[in-house]
C-alpha cells in the first residue's frame, strides 16, 4: 500500500463516519420537518433535540476532518473540486450554517413562535446540506471534475449522476435518522412516537432502496467508470448493502430497534463504500489517480501520525459520549423539560 | 498601483478578501470564546460544587450560553474551512501540503472541544459532581492546542517557511513540521491566546457590570463580573510585554508591514514615534511625533533605523492607513485597558473598591466593546498589512484568489445569513437572560404545547 491509499483510506474513513453519524443527524431534521404543526409535533420535536443536541457537534467535525485531510494531502484535487463544484459546495455550506445556528437558537427560544420560524430553518437546512453534498459526490465520480479545476460551473452537479447522489444522500440520511429515532423512542418510552417512526422509516427504507439499484440504470451511461467498478470491484459491497438493507426493514417491522441501528449502519456504509471502491483507484474520477495526486511525502507521514493520535486521543472519549447518550433510559428522559 | 491592480485582478479578488474579513472576523470572536470561556466556567463551577449555591447557578446559566455560542462558532468556523477552497483556490491547490499539517492537529482539538462540550453540556444531574467539572479540563486544553495550530499557519503566512521554491515556481522539499512548529509561532499564539481572554473576560465582565449599574448588585453578579475581571486583568498587563517582543522582530520579517504600522515614510535614524495620523497623497498628516521611540518600540534600540514606505515598490506596498490606524487601535486600546486594570487592582490593594462608583462602572461596560474593536483591529492590521500577499514574498493575494464571476452573489448570501445569525444570537441570549431575571431557572423549549404543560 502506497503513502497516498494509506492517506486516501484514512479521508474515505471520515466521509464514512461523516455520512453515518452526521447523515443520521441531519435525517433527523426529515422527521422534524414532518412532526406537524406545533401542538401535535412537540413530542416528535422533543425527542429530535434530545437526540442529536449532545452529539451534533462532535459528528459535524467528522466534516472539518474531511476537508483538511483533503486539502493537506491531496491539494491539487481540493482545489479542481472547490473551483469546479462551487455552487453546490456554497448551498451545502449554507445549509451546514443555518442548521447548526438554528438548532442552538431553537433550545432556547423564547416564544413559539420563534421557535416555529428556527425550526423549520432547521429542518429545512437539514435536506439541502446532504442534497448538494450528495451531488458533489456524484460530480466527482461520474468525472466531471478535471484535473486543473474550473470545470463547468453547472453541468458538474446537474447531472444524472449527481442528481441520484443527492437523493440517496437524503434517503439514506433519513433512513438512519428514523432506525435511531425508533430506538430513541422506545428506550425513552414514547409508543405514540415510535408507531408513526416505524412507519415513515420503513416507507424511506424502501423508498431509498430502491433509488439506490435504480440509479445504477443511468449510471451506466452517465459515470461508466463508476458503473464499472459498481458491477465487478464493489459488488460484493452492493449485495451485502442490499441485504443488510432488507435485514432492518425486517427488524424495523419486528420492533427490534437495537439491533435494527447495527444493520441501518451497515446498509448505508456498504452503500458508501460502493462508491469509494467502485472508483478506485481514481480520485477524481478519469482525470486524477491516488496516487498521482499527493502531495509532498513527508506531509503524507505527518497526516498519517494525525490520524494515529486521532485514533488514540479522540476515539476514546467520542465512543464514551455515544455511550453516555444512547444508553439513557425513560426517567431522565422525562425530566427533559426540566433538565 | 491602482491601474496595475485594475489590470490584473481577478474577479474572485475582492469579493474574496470582503467575505474572508467578514467571515473571519466575525467567528474570532467566538473562537476567543471557545477559547477562554471553559476556563472561567471552569472556576465558577468549582466555587459551586464547593458549596457556593450562587456560584453553580452561574455555572449551569454561563454553560447554556456557551451551548448555544459554540454551535454558532463551530459553523461559522465551518464556513471558513470551505472558503479556503472557495475563495482560494491558488493557495490550497499550490501550498494545502505544506500548511495544512497544523491545520490536522487544530482538527483534533476541534473533535476534543466538541466531544467534552456535548458531555459537558449533557452531563449536569447525570455525572458526579467532579467527573462533570472535569470535562472542562479537556476543552481548555484543546483552545489551547487549538489555537496554536491555527496560529501556526498564519505565521507561517508571515513568515514562510519548510519549503523551497525552484527557479520555475515549484514547491518542493516540504516539511510540514517545520510549519508546525516554527520559531516565531509561539509568541504569536500567545499574543492571540491573552486576546482571546481579554475579549471574553471583557465583554463577560461588561454584561454583569451593566446588571450592577442597572442596580442588581448581589452575589451572583458580583461573581459574574470579579472572575472574567480576573482573567481579563492578567492577559491585559501581559498583553503589553508580549505584543511588543512579537513587533520587535518585524523589521527583519516583514518591514512593509512595520513601515505601515509606524507611518515612517522615509527611512530615518533614529526614527520617530507617529502617534495618529493618516497618508494623503503620500505624505503624513495630522500625527504627533515623538522623536527616537519609534526606532525603541519597533527595533528595541534608540540607535536603530526604520525602514520607510518609499524604499518599497510600489507594488509591494500593504494599503497603509487602513493598516496604520488598525495598528495603532490596537495598541492605544490595549494600553489604555492594561492601565485601567491597574489602576483598579491598586486601588483595591490600598482598600478601596472602585466598583462602588458608576464611573468605573461604566468603563467596565466599555472596556467590552473596546476588547473587541482592539482584536479586530488587530487582525486588520496583521493581514491587511501584509498584503499584497496572501504568503509573504512567495504568493500573491491576486494569484491566491479564485476567478469566480458569481463570487459578489455569494458574499451578499454570507452578510445576510452572518446578519441574522448575529440578531439570532441576540435576541436568543437576551431572551435567555430576561428569563433568569424572571425567576426560571432551566428554559425548557417551547416546541408547541404550553410551557407549563410540558414542565408539568
Amino acid at each position: 500500500m502506497t503513502l497516498e491509499i494509506a492517506v486516501a483510506a484514512a479521508l474515505f474513513v471520515g466521509v464514512m463516519a461523516y455520512a453515518l453519524f452526521g447523515g443520521a443527524d441531519f435525517g433527523s431534521g426529515f422527521f422534524d420537518l414532518t412532526a406537524g404543526g406545533p401542538e401535535s409535533g412537540a413530542e416528535m420535536r422533543s425527542l429530535v433535540d434530545h437526540s442529536i443536541g449532545p452529539v451534533w457537534e462532535a459528528n459535524h467535525v467528522w466534516l472539518i476532518f474531511c476537508l483538511v485531510t483533503w486539502w493537506t494531502g491531496f491539494p491539487t484535487t481540493f482545489a479542481a473540486v472547490t473551483t469546479t463544484l462551487f455552487v453546490p459546495l456554497v448551498l451545502a455550506l449554507a445549509g451546514i450554517v443555518l442548521r447548526g445556528a438554528a438548532f442552538a437558537f431553537r433550545k432556547y427560544a423564547p416564544s413559539v413562535g420563534q421557535a416555529r420560524l428556527y425550526g423549520a430553518t432547521f429542518a429545512g437546512s437539514s435536506l439541502i446540506t446532504p442534497f448538494f453534498l450528495g451531488t458533489v459526490a456524484g460530480g466527482i465520480a461520474s468525472g466531471r471534475v478535471p484535473a486543473d479545476g474550473y470545470g463547468d460551473r453547472w453541468s458538474s452537479w446537474l447531472n444524472p449522476t449527481s442528481i441520484f447522489g443527492g437523493c440517496i444522500a437524503v434517503g439514506t440520511c433519513a433512513f438512519l435518522a428514523g432506525v435511531f429515532l425508533c430506538a430513541d423512542a422506545e428506550r425513552t418510552g414514547h409508543p405514540g412516537l415510535v408507531h408513526s417512526l416505524r412507519v415513515r422509516t420503513l416507507s424511506i427504507g424502501i423508498l431509498t432502496g430502491l433509488l439506490v439499484f435504480v440509479a445504477l440504470v443511468p449510471l451506466q451511461n452517465d459515470a461508466p467508470t463508476l458503473a464499472d467498478g459498481l458491477k465487478h470491484r464493489a459488488a460484493p459491497l452492493i449485495v451485502v448493502s442490499g441485504l443488510a438493507g432488507l435485514a432492518t426493514l425486517a427488524l424495523l417491522w419486528l420492533h427490534r430497534f437495537g439491533i435494527a441501528r447495527v444493520a441501518a449502519l451497515l446498509a448505508v456504509a456498504t452503500v458508501i463504500a460502493g462508491w469509494g471502491v467502485g472508483q478506485y483507484p481514481w480520485l477524481l474520477v478519469d482525470e486524477v489517480k491516488i496516487d498521482d495526486a499527493g502531495g509532498a511525502h513527508a506531509t503524507l507521514v505527518g497526516l498519517l501520525v494525525a490520524v494515529g493520535c486521532a485514533a488514540v486521543l479522540v476515539l476514546p472519549p467520542l465512543v464514551g459520549l455515544y455511550w453516555f447518550t444512547q444508553t439513557e433510559k425513560a426517567p431522565a428522559h422525562d425530566a427533559r423539560a426540566g433538565g | 498601483m491602482g491601474v496595475w491592480a485594475l489590470v490584473a485582478e481577478p474577479a474572485g479578488l475582492l469579493p474574496a478578501r470582503e467575505q474572508m474579513a467578514l467571515s473571519l472576523g466575525w467567528h474570532i470572536i467566538l473562537a476567543a470564546f471557545g477559547v477562554a470561556f471553559p476556563a472561567m466556567i471552569f472556576v465558577v463551577h468549582r466555587h459551586g460544587i464547593r458549596g457556593d449555591e450562587t456560584a453553580l447557578r452561574l455555572a449551569k446559566r454561563w454553560s447554556k450560553v456557551a451551548a448555544v455560542l459554540f454551535a454558532i462558532g463551530a459553523v461559522s468556523g465551518t464556513v471558513l474551512s470551505f472558503e479556503m477552497g472557495l475563495l482560494w483556490p491558488g493557495l490550497m491547490g499550490g501550498f494545502g501540503d505544506v500548511l495544512g499539517l497544523p491545520f490536522a492537529f487544530e482538527g483534533l482539538s476541534f473533535f476534543t472541544e466538541a466531544i467534552f462540550l456535548g458531555i459537558y453540556l449533557y452531563g449536569w444531574d447525570r455525572l458526579p459532581p467532579r467527573w462533570h467539572l472535569a470535562a472542562l479540563v479537556p476543552m481548555m486544553a484543546a483552545g489551547v492546542f487549538g489555537t496554536y495550530c491555527v496560529i501556526a499557519v498564519n505565521t507561517w503566512m508571515n513568515m514562510p517557511t519548510g519549503f523551497t521554491l525552484t527557479g520555475d515556481g515549484e514547491v518542493t522539499d516540504v516539511q510540514p513540521w517545520h510549519v508546525l512548529f516554527n520559531s516565531r509561532a509561539l509568541l504569536q499564539f500567545a499574543h492571540m491566546w491573552l486576546g482571546a481572554y481579554m475579549l471574553v473576560g471583557f465583554v463577560v465582565a461588561a454584561v454583569y457590570a451593566t446588571g450592577i449599574l442597572r442596580g442588581r448588585r448581589d452575589d451572583l453578579h458580583r461573581i459574574g463580573l470579579m472572575v472574567p475581571f480576573g482573567f481579563a486583568s492578567v492577559a491585559a498587563i501581559l498583553q503589553p510585554i508580549v505584543g511588543h517582543v512579537l513587533g520587535m522582530a518585524l523589521g527583519t520579517i516583514q518591514p512593509a508591514k512595520l513601515a505601515a504600522f509606524e507611518l515612517d515614510v522615509t527611512t530615518e535614524n533614529p526614527a520617530p514615534l507617529h502617534i495618529g495620523g493618516i497618508l494623503v497623497d503620500g505624505e503624513p498628516r495630522w500625527y504627533l511625533s515623538i522623536p527616537r521611540w519609534g526606532s525603541f518600540i519597533a527595533r528595541g534600540s534608540f540607535h536603530k533605523p526604520v525602514r520607510g514606505l518609499e524604499s518599497f515598490p510600489a507594488d509591494e506596498l500593504p494599503p497603509v492607513n487602513t493598516t496604520h490606524l488598525a495598528f495603532q487601535g490596537m495598541i492605544g486600546i490595549g494600553t489604555a485597558l492594561a492601565l485601567a486594570v491597574v489602576v483598579y487592582w491598586f486601588a483595591r490593594w490600598r482598600g478601596r473598591d472602585l466598583l462602588a462608583h458608576r464611573w468605573a462602572l461604566c468603563g467596565m461596560v466599555l472596556a467590552g466593546p473596546l476588547a473587541v474593536l482592539a482584536l479586530e483591529c488587530g487582525w486588520v492590521a496583521t493581514e491587511v498589512g501584509r498584503q499584497p500577499w496572501t504568503v509573504y514574498g512567495i504568493l500573491r493575494t491576486v494569484d491566491a484568489a479564485g476567478d469566480n464571476p458569481g463570487l459578489w452573489w455569494v458574499f451578499s448570501g454570507v452578510a445576510v445569513v452572518y446578519l441574522g445569525m448575529t440578531i439570532g444570537a441576540v435576541v436568543v441570549i437576551r431572551s435567555m437572560t430576561r428569563r433568569w431575571r424572571a425567576g426560571e431557572e432551566d428554559l425548557p423549549s417551547p416546541y408547541g404545547p404550553a410551557p407549563e404543560e410540558v414542565a408539568r
